[in-house]
């Protein structure tokens, strides 16, 4: 048991497996679509050089102003509406974003096997119930702020 | 010899925060011109700030690491106070760099076993429905709120980890029932004694109670949680200190992953900022891990107290309205 004990479990491996490849191909996403977006490869939705301008009548430049000023400004969706967007160089970068978001899911969906294997009930439940917080926190369903 | 390993350790560790200190001082006046600039005619190139972005976040991402907090409680106050971004984009992007940070430290401390798995899961489950809750509030909250609470909670945690007396490997007589049942224990090798560690918690509803708090604070805030997980998992449930701090930084993979995504739905994440914070702090943060498992539980101790007091300050003032 002891020995047992010293070495990382079976689903803690399986975790940091998925984990790895995950955050990788999460990285590399955000690499190269970072690369696209400031290359100009693909035309941008809103005008990299925008950003740091100052609009006429404002004090603070586009990247300065509240988030849903900013929004409103350039019309742009909320929720999963960046999907119709992901043709355009800086709503490309959100597939990457989306990955390393959406990775604890995908480790904790794997995990899941071995805990029902091992009749862990406890952690069987505790993973389940993770999943479907994380699941509704990136459903777009909750509406946050007062804006 | 030690002694002098042990010197020169904390002068790289008191270096680091200094160069970083003076660094963003000078980027403080820098921006602070610039905005004055962007009053009357237009800003820096739009390329100065992704790059000094990607910079700064690289050396926060090997400091965080060390000292067991998420790249976000540093990252917020920094850029929040001294770049021209939005304190709205920069919570996105702080929430989304605690993140990376922590999947890009997260596969080395499980295969490790510094990052306990069993000792994780049923603390992020309370923390990261918590951290929705919070994110909702933090979108409706006014900056300088923000900020003066946020600076005071850091200075009450540094306080707390400054005083505490035993944290290295904390006494834990008998763990409570729920740990038990939950079998929340383990063992470690400590390099920096040559030993064995056998460890085990107790207070587990307490703690839990606790990250309730702490999830509802990440999201609010915008920030990682290390600043609040290390000091719950360390000195209340009795967890090792190097078992508490590389199992929050894997706790923040899963707590900040749900504020996240309020944010990104809420369209507060702009690719601008958070790409190249993002791509700095993961890289910063591989490096961090292979300093950590080298690194003694003192020397990191003093690194988190030495950054968070930096960061507590930064943001508690600028709340006031003392430090614009």
């Amino acid at each position: 048991m002891t020995e047992d004990r010293k070495k990382a479990s079976e689903e803690q491996l399986a975790y940091a497996a998925v984990l790895n490849k995950g955050m990788w191909i999460g990285l590399a996403l955000l690499i190269v679509t970072f690369i696209i977006y400031v290359s100009g490869i693909l035309p941008s939705y809103v005008p990299i050089q925008k950003l740091s301008e100052v609009p006429q009548g404002s004090m603070v430049p586009y990247w300065g102003m509240r988030a849903h000023e900013f929004n409103k400004e350039f019309n742009v969706p909320h929720g999963w509406g960046w999907l119709s967007l992901v043709n355009k160089g800086d709503y490309l970068n959100f597939v990457g974003i989306a990955m390393l978001g959406g990775l604890s899911m995908i480790c904790y969906v794997v995990i899941l096997p071995i805990l029902i294997r091992k009749k862990d009930n406890a952690y069987v439940v505790i993973a389940a119930l993770e999943v479907a917080v994380l699941l509704l926190a990136a459903s777009g369903i909750l509406k946050a702020g007062g804006h | 010899m030690i002694r002098s390993r042990k010197f020169l350790k904390v002068l790289i560790a008191v270096l680091s925060i200094a160069v970083l200190f003076i660094s963003m001082s000078a980027f403080a006046s820098e921006t602070q011109e610039a905005v004055k600039e962007a009053a009357s005619t237009s800003t820096a190139p739009w390329w100065v700030w992704p790059l000094v972005l990607f910079i700064v976040t690289f050396i926060l991402g090997i400091l965080a690491v060390l000292g067991g907090v998420g790249g976000g409680v540093l990252f917020v106050p920094i850029v929040g106070g001294f770049f021209p971004f939005n304190i709205d984009f920069v919570r996105g992007a702080g929430l989304l760099v605690a993140l990376a940070g922590a999947l890009a430290a997260g596969p080395g401390l499980l295969k490790r076993n510094l990052a306990s798995l069993r000792l994780a899961l049923p603390v992020a489950l309370i923390a990261s429905a918590a951290a929705i809750v919070g994110a909702m509030i933090g979108l409706a909250l006014k900056p300088h709120v923000v900020n003066i609470l946020l600076g005071a909670t850091i200075l009450f945690i540094v306080t707390i980890m400054g005083t505490a007396k035993k944290s290295d490997f904390p006494k834990v007589p008998k763990p409570d029932n729920l740990s038990q049942s939950l079998q929340i224990m383990g063992i470690y090798r400590e390099e920096s004694i040559g030993k064995e560690v056998e460890w085990q918690v107790h207070r587990t509803p307490q703690g839990l109670a606790l990250f309730i708090i702490i999830g509802i604070m990440a999201g609010m805030f915008g920030l990682g949680a290390g600043w609040a997980n290390v000091p719950v998992l360390n000195l209340l449930m009795g967890a090792p200190l190097k078992i508490s701090v590389a199992t929050s930084k894997f706790l923040l993979s899963i707590t900040d992953t749900s504020a996240a995504w309020v944010y990104l739905n809420q369209g507060a994440v702009l690719p601008m900022i958070v790409v190249p914070s993002i791509v700095g702090i993961m890289l910063g943060s591989m490096v961090g891990v292979k300093i950590l498992a080298k690194a003694k539980p003192k020397a990191i101790k003093w690194m988190v107290i030495g950054l968070l007091v930096f960061a507590g300050l930064r943001a508690l003032l600028k709340g006031l309205g003392i430090w614009k």
